[in-house]
C-alpha cells in the first residue's frame, strides 16, 4: 500500500536509500546534496538500516570507494552535486568501463565559475560522455521513483553499467512537496537482491579488473560498453514497465504532456517542465494547441523516439538549462536536431538557454517561448538560436 | 609472530607470477614478493594498485600477475579503491554474504608518485578512517613510468628529467618529504620502512605485522629502480645495503605509538658510499661540489638524530 | 565465467573479449615470456649450491623456483637476466654468461 506524505526531495531520496539499504555508500557533503548523506547517517545511527557508510575525505574518494566496493561485490551508491561530480569526473569514466553498476544521485547544481548553488545541469551535462546512464526528475516522486528503478537497470546483466539519479537542486531537493511512498517490503522485492557473478571478495576465484590495454584490445572494449548502452534501452523501458505494473505511475524514456495534435512543444528536462506544463494548459485555455515533451532519459539517447514524437508539430523549442560554451548551444540544442535530422524530421527548431544557475523559469517566460514559436511559423519571425531567456543586454536580444 | 625462517618462507607458493612486464633487476616487484610472503598461507588477498610501472606491467590485457584478486582504479587513488573493497568486506560479511571461514587481507601498492604526491590524500583519507589495510609504497624516488620525473621523494640533488643537472643547475633543489613519518603521525597502529637485506628478514616481520595488525598500516619500502638511479641492474642488493649503512634509508617501525630503529649500522657510512653508486649524482663528484656532498651529508646526519630522539622516548 | 586466456588474443572480435577487461582468473602472466627479452644468461652450477636460498628472493620474477626447501633450476622462460643473483651467492655457484 502506497502511503501519503510531505517531504522535499532529498528526504524522498534518503528513503528511498533506507529502503534499498545498499551494502556501501561512500560520500562527501556539497551542496544542495548533503542532506542526502546526513539524513542515511542518521538512520544508521538509529538502526534504521546498516548500510556501511565511508565518511571519505571528498567526491574523488567516494567514487573511487564505490568503484572499489562494487568491484567487490557490494551494492555502492553515492550521491553529489556540481563541483563534487566534476571531481569525480576521471572516476565515472572508470566506473562505466569497468562495468560496475554503481548508482549516484545527483542534485542537479551549476558549476563554477563564479562559484554558486543553485540549480542548472551543468553539472549531469558536464557528465553526459562518461558512459553512465543518465535519468533526470521533475519533482520528488520521481526522484524517489527513479531511485528505486536505478538499480534492476543498473544490475541487469545486459546492461552493468552505472546510473546517475538526477533531481533539480532547491527547487525539488530542498522544497516540500506530496509523495506517494511504498511499503518497505514492495520496494525490496522490486528492487531485488544483488549477487553478482564475478567479484574481487569470491575466495578461489580471483578477478584482475583495470588492466593496460593495447589499441587492439581498446577499441573492441569501447564498442561493448556502447552496445550495453544500447541494451539499457530496452532494460530501462521492462523496468519502467514493471515499476508501473507494480505501483502504477511512470514513464519510458519521456513523458509527452498534451503534445497528442501538438503544433508546439517545449522540450525540457527537469522540474522546469512543471513549469512548462501549466503554461501549456494556460495556452490550451485560449485555444492555442501546444504541449511538453518532458525528458526523462538522457543517456542512452532515445533520438529516434524524440524523432518520432516531434514529427508531426510545426516547431519546438528546445530548452538547456546548461551553456556549451561553444558557440553553438547547449547539449539538447546539439542532439536533439542531430535526431530529428538522422530521422529524416525537419521540424523547425529553435535552442533557448534557460534558468542558469538558479534563475526563475515562470510559466510567463514558457508562454512567451511558445508564442514565439508560432510566430516563427506563422509570421516567418527571424529568431536568434540558443537566445539566453530573461538575459538583461543592452542588446536587447 | 612466528620466528623468520628463509627456508620456510621460500617454500611459499609464489603469489605474484612470472610473465609481468617490469624491467629487468626492478626493485619493485622483489619488493612486493617479499611482502606477498608475509601472507599467511590459506588467506586470500585483494590486492590495489596505483597506475605506475607496476600496473601497467603486471595486468597488461590479458595478462595479470596476480595470482589474487586485484584492483587498479587510477593513480592517485589506490587508498580510496581498496578503502572501498575492505568496507565492502566488511558490509558483505556482516550480511552473510561471505563463507565464514574465509578470509581476506587488503593490501595496496603504490609507487611514491601514486603515494607522495598525487595519492597524497587519498592515502590519507584511507589511512585517518582506519581500514583494516595496508598501504605498500614501492619508493623509487622518481616518477619512472612516465621517465624519471622528480617527486617529493626524490633525493637532493638527483639528476632527473624534471631537475636536469646544467650549467645553472645541481638537479633537485629540494630533499625528499618523510613520508612515513607523516603517516606515523596519523596515529595508525603501524607504520615501517624497511628495504631490502641479504636474508629479507627486516621487510618480512615488518609486513607480517603490517598485514596482520588490525587497522591501517603502512610500509616505505626503499625499491631502487636501476633505470632511473643509473647503476648496473645487477648491484640492487649492494645499493640497498648502502642506503642503510649510511643511513640515507633508515630501518624503523613505529608500532602502536612506540618508534623503534630496526637496524643502526655497525659503523655509520659516509654519504658518497651510497651516492657514488648512482648516474644520478655522477655531477656531485666533479671537482668544486664538495659543499654539495657535504650538505647533503648534514641533512643525513639531521634527520638520523631527529629519528635516534623519537626512539630514545 | 572463468577466463581461459588462451582464447583471447589481438585479433579477437570483440565479442570474445571479457566484459569490462576483467580478468577471471590469477596468474595468467604466466603464459607470456619473458626470458625472450634476456641478454646476459645464468648458470646455476648445482655442486658448488648449498641451498641457503639467498638467491631465490632477490629475483624481480620469481624465477628460481623453490620446492621442499631447495631451489631448482632457473625459469628460463621468464628469466631477464638481471643478474642479481649471481651477486647475491656466497658460493659461487651462479654465473651470468652472455
Amino acid at each position: 500500500m502506497s502511503k501519503k506524505d510531505r517531504m522535499s526531495g532529498n528526504e524522498a531520496v534518503a528513503y528511498a536509500i533506507r529502503q534499498v539499504n545498499p551494502d556501501v555508500m561512500p560520500a562527501f557533503p556539497i551542496t544542495p546534496s548533503t542532506e542526502i548523506p546526513q539524513l542515511v547517517s542518521t538512520y544508521i545511527a538509529n538502526g534504521e538500516m546498516d548500510t556501511e557508510f565511508i565518511p571519505v575525505e571528498s567526491e574523488h574518494s567516494s567514487m573511487s570507494a564505490a568503484v572499489g566496493a562494487e568491484a567487490a561485490g557490494a551494492r555502492s551508491m553515492t550521491a553529489t552535486s556540481s563541483c563534487g561530480l566534476a571531481f569525480m569526473w576521471e572516476e565515472l569514466l572508470v566506473a562505466a568501463s569497468n562495468r560496475l553498476p554503481i548508482v549516484l544521485t545527483l542534485v542537479n547544481r551549476t558549476l563554477s565559475g563564479p562559484i554558486n548553488i543553485n540549480c542548472d545541469h551543468s553539472d549531469g551535462m558536464g557528465a553526459r560522455d562518461t558512459g553512465w546512464i543518465q535519468i533526470y526528475a521533475e519533482n520528488n516522486q520521481e526522484a524517489y521513483d527513479n531511485y528505486i528503478q536505478a538499480f534492476p537497470i543498473a544490475e541487469d546483466k545486459r546492461v552493468h553499467l552505472p546510473v546517475m539519479v538526477c533531481q533539480d537542486g532547491f527547487i525539488t531537493s530542498h522544497a516540500v512537496q506530496n509523495i506517494l511512498l511504498e511499503d518497505d517490503k514492495d520496494v525490496k522485492e522490486f528492487v531485488g537482491e544483488y549477487h553478482p557473478e564475478e567479484f574481487l571478495l569470491n575466495p578461489g576465484k580471483p578477478v584482475a579488473v583495470g588492466p593496460y590495454a593495447v589499441s587492439n584490445y581498446s577499441m573492441e572494449a569501447k564498442y561493448n560498453q556502447e552496445a550495453a548502452m544500447i541494451r539499457s534501452r530496452e532494460v530501462i523501458k521492462e523496468v519502467a514497465a514493471r515499476f508501473r505494473e507494480k505501483f502504477g505511475r511512470g514513464f519510458d524514456f519521456f513523458e509527452e504532456y498534451r503534445c497528442e495534435d501538438a503544433d508546439y512543444i517545449m522540450l525540457i528536462m527537469g522540474s522546469a517542465a512543471g513549469t512548462a506544463k501549466q503554461a501549456a494548459d494556460d495556452l490550451r485555455d485560449k485555444g492555442m494547441k501546444v504541449g511538453v515533451l518532458k525528458l526523462r532519459v538522457f543517456r542512452p539517447f532515445p533520438a529516434e523516439e524524440i524523432a518520432a514524437a516531434l514529427s508531426k508539430c510545426k516547431a519546438v523549442a528546445v530548452m538547456d538549462r546548461c551553456e556549451s560554451y561553444n558557440g553553438h548551444g547547449g547539449p539538447l540544442a546539439s542532439e536533439v536536431p542531430a535526431a530529428l535530422f538522422m530521422n529524416k524530421v525537419y521540424t523547425e527548431v529553435v535552442n533557448y538557454v534557460y534558468g542558469l544557475a538558479g534563475r526563475d523559469f515562470t510559466t510567463e517566460t514558457a508562454a512567451g517561448i511558445f508564442e514565439e514559436l508560432e510566430d516563427v511559423v506563422e509570421n516567418k519571425k527571424q529568431v536568434r538560436q540558443c537566445t539566453y531567456v530573461g538575459l538583461r543586454s543592452k542588446e536587447g536580444q | 609472530m612466528a620466528g623468520y625462517n628463509l627456508k620456510e618462507v621460500m617454500n611459499k607458493p609464489e603469489r605474484l607470477s612470472a610473465g609481468h612486464r617490469m624491467c629487468a633487476g626492478c626493485g619493485a616487484t622483489i619488493g612486493i614478493r617479499a611482502v606477498l610472503r608475509a601472507l599467511h598461507e590459506g588467506d586470500h588477498a585483494v590486492i590495489g594498485n596505483a597506475t605506475g610501472c607496476l600496473e601497467v606491467s603486471s595486468f597488461m590485457y590479458p595478462y595479470t600477475a596476480w595470482e589474487d584478486s586485484y584492483i587498479h582504479n587510477a593513480f592517485e587513488n589506490a587508498g580510496a579503491t581498496l578503502s572501498g573493497v575492505e568496507t565492502a568486506y566488511r558490509a558483505l560479511k556482516k550480511r552473510g554474504r561471505l563463507p565464514e571461514n574465509e578470509n581476506f587481507k587488503f593490501i595496496t601498492f603504490g609507487g611514491d608518485g601514486g603515494t607522495y604526491d598525487i595519492g597524497f590524500q587519498s592515502l590519507s583519507g584511507a589511512m585517518e578512517r582506519g581500514h583494516d589495510m595496508v598501504y605498500v609504497c614501492y619508493d623509487n624516488g622518481a616518477y619512472m613510468n612516465t621517465g624519471i620525473q622528480r617527486s617529493s621523494a626524490t633525493p637532493q640533488f638527483a639528476d632527473t628529467t624534471t631537475t636536469p643537472v646544467g650549467k645553472m643547475s645541481n638537479g633537485k633543489v629540494q630533499t625528499r618529504k618523510d613520508l612515513a613519518a607523516i603517516i606515523a603521525e596519523h596515529h595508525v597502529p603501524y607504520v615501517a620502512q624497511t628495504t631490502f637485506t641479504k636474508d629479507f628478514k627486516d621487510i618480512h616481520i615488518k609486513s607480517e605485522k603490517a598485514i596482520y595488525t588490525e587497522g591501517a598500516a603502512f610500509l616505505n619500502v626503499l625499491a631502487p629502480c636501476p633505470r632511473g638511479w643509473r647503476y648496473e641492474t645487477s648491484e640492487i642488493m649492494k645499493i640497498c645495503q648502502l642506503a642503510i649503512d649510511t643511513c640515507y634509508w633508515p630501518m624503523f617501525e613505529v608500532d602502536h605509538g612506540n618508534w623503534r630503529l630496526t637496524y643502526e649500522p655497525k659503523k655509520k657510512l659516509p654519504i658518497e658510499d651510497f651516492l657514488r653508486e648512482q648516474g644520478r649524482f655522477k655531477h656531485l663528484f666533479k671537482p668544486g661540489c664538495e659543499d654539495l656532498i657535504a650538505q647533503f651529508q648534514e641533512e643525513v646526519d639531521r634527520r638520523w638524530e631527529d629519528l635516534l630522539f623519537r626512539c630514545s622516548r | 565465467m572463468r577466463t581461459d586466456i588462451s582464447n583471447i588474443n589481438e585479433q579477437s572480435p570483440c565479442e570474445d573479449l571479457t566484459e569490462g577487461l576483467m580478468i577471471f582468473a590469477g596468474g595468467t602472466s604466466k603464459q607470456f615470456k619473458t626470458g625472450e627479452w634476456r641478454v646476459a644468461t645464468p648458470v646455476f652450477d648445482k655442486d658448488k649450491c648449498k641451498q641457503c636460498l639467498l638467491c631465490a628472493p632477490v629475483c624481480p620474477d620469481g624465477c628460481i623456483p623453490v620446492h621442499d626447501g631447495r631451489r631448482e633450476d632457473f625459469d628460463m622462460d621468464h628469466c631477464k637476466g638481471c643478474g642479481i643473483c649471481e651477486k647475491a651467492c656466497p658460493f659461487g655457484a651462479i654465473t651470468m654468461t652472455s
